[in-house]
C-alpha cells in the first residue's frame, strides 16, 4: 500500500533544465514545490571531474549517463505493420538521467526558432498556398508566436550566460552576428567562442559563395559570467568532452552550474532523488489531478497529494507519463482522432566529409559542445519553397564537437571495415578531415505517432512506449537539397575528397543522429489537435502542466533546447501571473 | 564505418566461409592442440574470462581485424584481448544497460540487436561454435584468415545460436574499442593507437591551441590513470599518513 505524504502546493516530474528553472520561478513566487528525480543527485564536485571524466568508454559508448535501458527503454518499429521491439539498447538517441537530466550531458548549442515555425501553417498557406504538401502532413500553429516568446528567450540565454554575436537587435542588422535570425532585444550576455580550424575555413567558403555565416551560439562560455540568480560560470577549455560528459570546468551551462544550488538552498524545495513516478492519480471526475504516485529507489510506494503537477521530463517520458495517467485521448492513427502521441518528430540531420592533405592538421580533439561556423540562409522559411516541393530547412556547419577515437574515425568511401586497409586509412585521415554537418526539421505526419506498447514492460511493470517513425518524404527532399548546398561550401574547403551523405530511409534505431525527439503532447489553439494550450496546460486536466519538447507540434532546423528553457519560463509565468490567481483552465 | 551487405544469400556466405577453410587444407572438427596455442607469438596475459581456445581464437582474429603493420602495432601487440576479457568478465559482458525481457524475435536491422544473449553469452557461444565447427583459424596463413573472417562478416551462419555476421561485428566493435579506449580498461598499451592517430587522450584544456591554426600538437598522449611520471596506474595505492 503507497504511503499516503503531506500534501504539497506543486509536484515536478523530473529536476532537469525544466524542473529546476519552474521549481525556481513557483518557490520564488511562494508555492512549496516536491521535485521527485527518478536518478542520482549529483554535481559538478566531486561528480564531473577530470581525469575520470574523460573517458570515452565510459560516457560516450557505455553510456553511463544515460537512461538506464535495463530498466526502462522504448519499444521502436518503422511502421505500423510491423511489430515494434525493444531497443534494447540505447543507442539511436540519449535521454539522460539523473539530477540535471539531459542538461548535463548536452553540447549547449542554444538557438531561437523563428516565427514561420511558431505559425508554421498559417504562414505556409499564406506564402505557397493551401496544399501545398498532401493531406498526410499534420504540421500545424503552435499557439504562441515568436514575439510571444522572445523575453523569455532572453531570459534563457541570459541564466545560462549564452556566448555569441547578435546579428539582429530589434530591427538593427549587425554584421559578424546571424543577420537572419528573428530580432532579439539585445546583445548575448558574453562574446562569442573563439573559432578552430575548420570552422573558419568553413567561414571563408561560405562567404565566398555569397552566404552569411555567424559563429555558434553557446552554452559553453568564452569568458567567465555571472547570471542574474548569482551563479558564475568560467571559461570553456575545448578539452572535447562535451557532449555525453559533464563540464569539469563549471564552462557548460547545466542546472547544476546555473540555477540549482541556489534552489536547493530554498526552504520552499524539496528534492527527493530515485523516485520513480507510475502515474499523476485523477480524482472522480477525471478532470483533477490529486498528485502523483512514486515507488522510491527501495521500492517503496508513495502517494504524494498535490494541488499542481508539472511535468517535465524528457520529451518522449512526458508523453508516456500522460499516456499511463490517461491524461487526454490517445492519438489513433488510423482515425486520426486522438491527441496524445501524436506528431512525433525528430531532427533530419546528415553530413559531408572533407578530407585533407597530410599537411592539414583539422585537430578534431580541440573543440567545444558548441564551437563552429554556421549560415543560416536555409534555415526555416529563410529561402523560398515554391518550386523545391517541400517545407523546413536546416542550418549548415561545420560544427564539430570532438575527436574521440573510438566514435571519429572517419575513411573515405571504398576502404574496407577492417584489417590493414582500413588502419592506414585511419592513421591517414583521423587528424586530417573535417566534417560539414546539416540540421534539419522534421515535419509532422499522421503515421508517424507514439503509444503505449502492447507486449512489454518496464522494471516496475508499466508498458513502455512505442515509438512508430520513419523519414516522410518531405524530410528526404529536404536532406538532399540542404546535403547538396553542404557539399558544395565543402568543396570550396580546400580538401582533396568530398563526400556527402544526405539522409536516407529507413530510419535506424541504433545509429545516433540526435537527442531531438519531439512532439507527443504538442501545444495549440484547437483541443481537437492538441494536448495543450498555448500555455502548456492540459486541456483535459487544468491542473496538469507539460513542459519540454513534447509540446512541439513539429521540430524546427534548430537545435531544441534554447525554446525548452524559453517555454519553462513561458509556462511558469502563465502558472503564476494566471493560474495560481484564479485556478481553472486558461483557455476554454 | 563498417559495410555490411545484408542482401547477401545465406549460402554463398556459408560456402565462403568452408571454402576459406578448405584452401588451407585443414580439416574442419580437428581439435586445437595446447601445444600450438603456445607457439603462437601472444604477449602473456592473465585471462580471467576466455579459456585457452577462446584466447587462441580472439588472439589470432584481433590480430587481423586491426593488423601490426607499417603504420605501428597492431590490436594484438596493444593488447586488445585483455581489454576484450576484462570487459566479458565485467558488468557490460552479464548485460549491464540491456533490456533483457521477452518475448524475443527477430526485429528488422533497423530494431537493433534482439537476440536474448548477454555480450558473454554471445561470445562464448560463437567462439565454441566456431571452435568446434571450423577449428585451426588460429593456424592458417594471414590471408586465408582474412577470408575467413570476411566470410563470418558476410555470412549468417549459425554459431550456437548467433548468427556469424552479429558475432562478427559485435568483435569489431570491441576490437576498436580496446584499440582506442584509455589504457586503463587494459588495451591501447602504451597509448601506441592515440600516438599512431595523434590523439592527445585524456587532457583537459586546448584554449590557448584551438585558435591557432594548423599546428601539429606534438605533446604526448596522457591516460586517466597517469601520474606526473607518466606511469599508469591500474591499482590505487592507499595514501601514506
Amino acid at each position: 500500500m503507497a504511503t499516503r505524504l503531506k500534501e504539497t502546493d506543486v509536484v515536478m516530474l523530473g529536476v532537469g533544465l525544466v524542473g529546476s528553472i519552474v521549481g525556481r520561478e513557483l518557490t520564488k513566487a511562494g508555492l512549496e514545490v516536491v521535485g521527485l528525480e527518478r536518478g542520482e543527485p549529483r554535481f559538478t564536485v566531486p561528480d564531473f571531474q577530470a581525469p575520470a571524466m574523460h573517458d570515452e568508454l565510459r560516457y560516450s559508448i557505455r553510456k553511463s549517463l544515460m537512461m538506464d535501458a535495463a530498466k526502462e527503454t522504448y519499444t521502436f518499429r518503422n511502421s505500423a505493420n510491423q511489430t515494434a521491439l525493444p531497443m534494447r539498447r540505447i543507442q539511436g538517441f540519449l535521454p539522460g538521467t539523473g539530477l540535471g537530466g539531459s542538461a548535463v550531458h548536452w553540447n549547449g548549442q542554444t538557438y531561437r526558432f523563428h516565427d514561420a515555425d511558431f505559425r508554421m501553417r498559417t504562414l505556409a498557406n499564406e506564402r505557397y498556398g493551401k496544399d501545398f504538401l498532401g493531406p498526410e502532413y499534420t504540421f500545424q500553429d503552435w499557439g504562441v508566436s515568436y514575439a510571444d516568446l522572445e523575453p523569455y528567450y532572453d531570459r534563457f540565454e541570459y541564466l545560462l550566460g549564452v556566448s555569441g554575436k547578435a546579428g539582429n537587435v530589434q530591427g538593427k542588422k549587425i554584421p559578424g552576428g546571424n543577420v537572419l535570425e528573428e530580432p532579439r532585444s539585445r546583445e548575448y550576455p558574453t562574446r562569442p567562442m573563439k573559432e578552430p580550424y575548420g570552422s573558419a575555413m568553413f567561414r571563408k567558403a561560405a562567404e565566398g559563395l555569397g552566404y552569411h555565416p555567424f559563429t555558434q551560439p553557446s552554452s559553453n562560455l568564452s569568458e567567465p559570467y555571472t547570471n542574474p540568480e548569482g551563479m558564475t560560470l568560467n571559461t570553456c577549455m575545448f578539452c572535447g568532452y562535451c557532449e555525453r560528459y559533464g563540464c569539469e570546468h563549471f564552462a557548460k551551462a547545466s542546472p547544476q552550474t546555473v540555477v540549482l544550488p541556489v534552489l536547493l538552498k530554498d526552504p520552499k524545495f524539496t528534492l527527493r532523488t530515485g523516485c520513480q513516478v507510475q502515474r499523476i492519480n485523477l480524482d472522480s471526475s477525471g478532470r483533477n489531478a490529486t498528485g502523483v504516485t512514486y515507488i522510491d529507489s527501495q521500492g517503496r510506494e508513495f502517494e504524494q497529494p498535490a494541488r499542481l503537477v508539472v511535468v517535465g521530463l524528457f520529451a518522449l517520458n512526458n508523453v508516456r507519463m500522460l499516456l499511463l495517467s490517461k491524461i487526454g485521448a490517445p492519438y489513433d492513427p488510423a482515425t486520426g482522432k486522438g491527441v496524445v502521441g501524436r506528431n512525433y518528430s525528430y531532427q533530419t540531420t546528415s553530413g559531408v566529409n572533407v578530407f585533407y592533405d597530410e599537411n592539414t592538421n583539422i585537430n578534431p580533439f580541440m573543440r567545444s559542445g558548441a564551437s563552429g561556423t554556421l549560415i543560416a540562409d536555409f534555415v526555416s522559411d529563410n529561402f523560398d519553397h515554391a518550386k523545391l516541393g517541400f517545407l523546413g530547412g536546416g542550418y549548415i556547419g561545420e560544427v564539430m564537437s570532438h575527436g574521440r577515437p573510438i566514435e571519429f574515425h572517419p575513411t573515405p568511401p571504398g576502404t574496407p571495415s577492417w584489417g590493414s586497409e582500413w588502419k592506414k586509412a585511419v592513421v591517414r585521415h583521423y587528424n586530417h578531415t573535417a566534417v560539414v554537418s546539416t540540421h534539419g526539421s522534421s515535419i509532422s505526419t499522421r503515421y508517424n505517432y507514439l503509444d503505449l506498447d502492447p507486449t512489454y514492460k518496464d522494471a516496475w511493470g508499466q508498458p513502455l512506449m512505442r515509438m512508430t517513425f520513419d523519414f516522410p518524404d518531405n524530410d528526404i527532399k529536404l536532406s538532399a537539397f540542404i546535403t547538396e548546398r553542404a557539399a558544395e561550401i565543402a568543396k570550396a574547403m580546400g580538401g582533396k575528397q568530398i563526400v556527402a551523405s544526405p539522409r536516407k530511409r529507413p530510419y535506424t534505431s541504433t545509429q545516433y543522429q540526435s537527442t531531438h525527439n519531439t512532439g507527443g503532447t504538442i501545444m495549440g489553439l484547437d483541443r481537437s489537435t492538441s494536448v495543450l494550450n498555448r500555455y502548456c496546460q492540459s486541456w483535459d486536466v487544468p491542473n496538469v502542466f507539460v513542459i519540454g519538447a513534447s509540446c512541439y507540434p513539429q521540430n524546427a532546423s534548430y537545435n531544441p533546447t534554447g525554446t525548452v528553457g524559453a517555454l519553462a519560463y513561458w509556462a511558469a509565468d502563465a502558472i503564476i501571473n494566471k493560474y495560481i490567481r484564479s485556478p481553472g483552465p486558461l483557455l476554454s | 564505418m563498417t559495410t555490411q551487405d545484408e542482401s547477401l544469400p545465406y549460402d554463398l556466405g556459408r560456402r565462403r566461409l568452408f571454402q576459406a577453410i578448405g584452401a588451407a587444407g585443414v580439416a574442419t572438427a580437428l581439435p586445437m592442440l595446447p601445444a600450438q596455442a603456445q607457439q603462437r607469438e601472444a604477449p602473456a596475459q592473465a585471462y580471467i574470462f576466455f579459456n585457452a581456445a577462446e584466447a587462441t581464437f580472439i588472439e589470432a582474429a584481433v590480430a587481423r581485424l586491426i593488423p601490426k603493420d607499417a603504420t605501428g602495432p597492431g590490436a594484438l601487440e596493444a593488447g586488445v584481448p585483455n581489454y576484450i576479457d576484462k570487459q566479458l568478465a565485467g558488468a557490460w559482458g552479464a548485460g549491464e544497460r540491456l533490456y533483457r525481457s521477452g518475448p524475443w524475435q527477430p526485429g528488422a536491422p533497423t530494431q537493433g540487436y534482439q537476440l536474448p544473449f548477454t555480450p558473454a553469452e554471445l561470445f562464448r557461444n560463437a567462439i565454441r561454435a566456431l571452435n568446434q565447427k571450423h577449428a585451426g583459424f588460429a593456424t592458417l596463413m594471414p590471408k586465408e584468415q582474412d577470408a575467413f573472417l570476411d566470410a563470418l562478416q558476410k555470412s549468417k551462419e549459425d554459431l550456437g545460436g548467433v548468427p556469424s555476421n552479429v558475432f562478427f561485428e559485435s568483435l569489431l566493435e570491441v576490437t576498436i574499442e580496446g584499440f582506442f579506449a584509455d589504457p586503463v580498461y587494459g588495451g591501447n598499451k602504451d597509448m601506441t593507437p592515440w600516438k599512431m592517430i595523434g590523439f592527445p587522450g585524456a587532457y583537459a584544456d586546448f584554449y590557448e591551441y584551438v585558435d591557432k591554426y594548423n599546428i601539429a600538437y606534438t605533446a604526448p598522449p596522457t591516460s586517466l590513470a597517469q601520474d606526473a611520471n607518466g606511469r599508469i596506474h591500474i591499482h590505487i595505492e592507499p595514501k601514506r599518513k
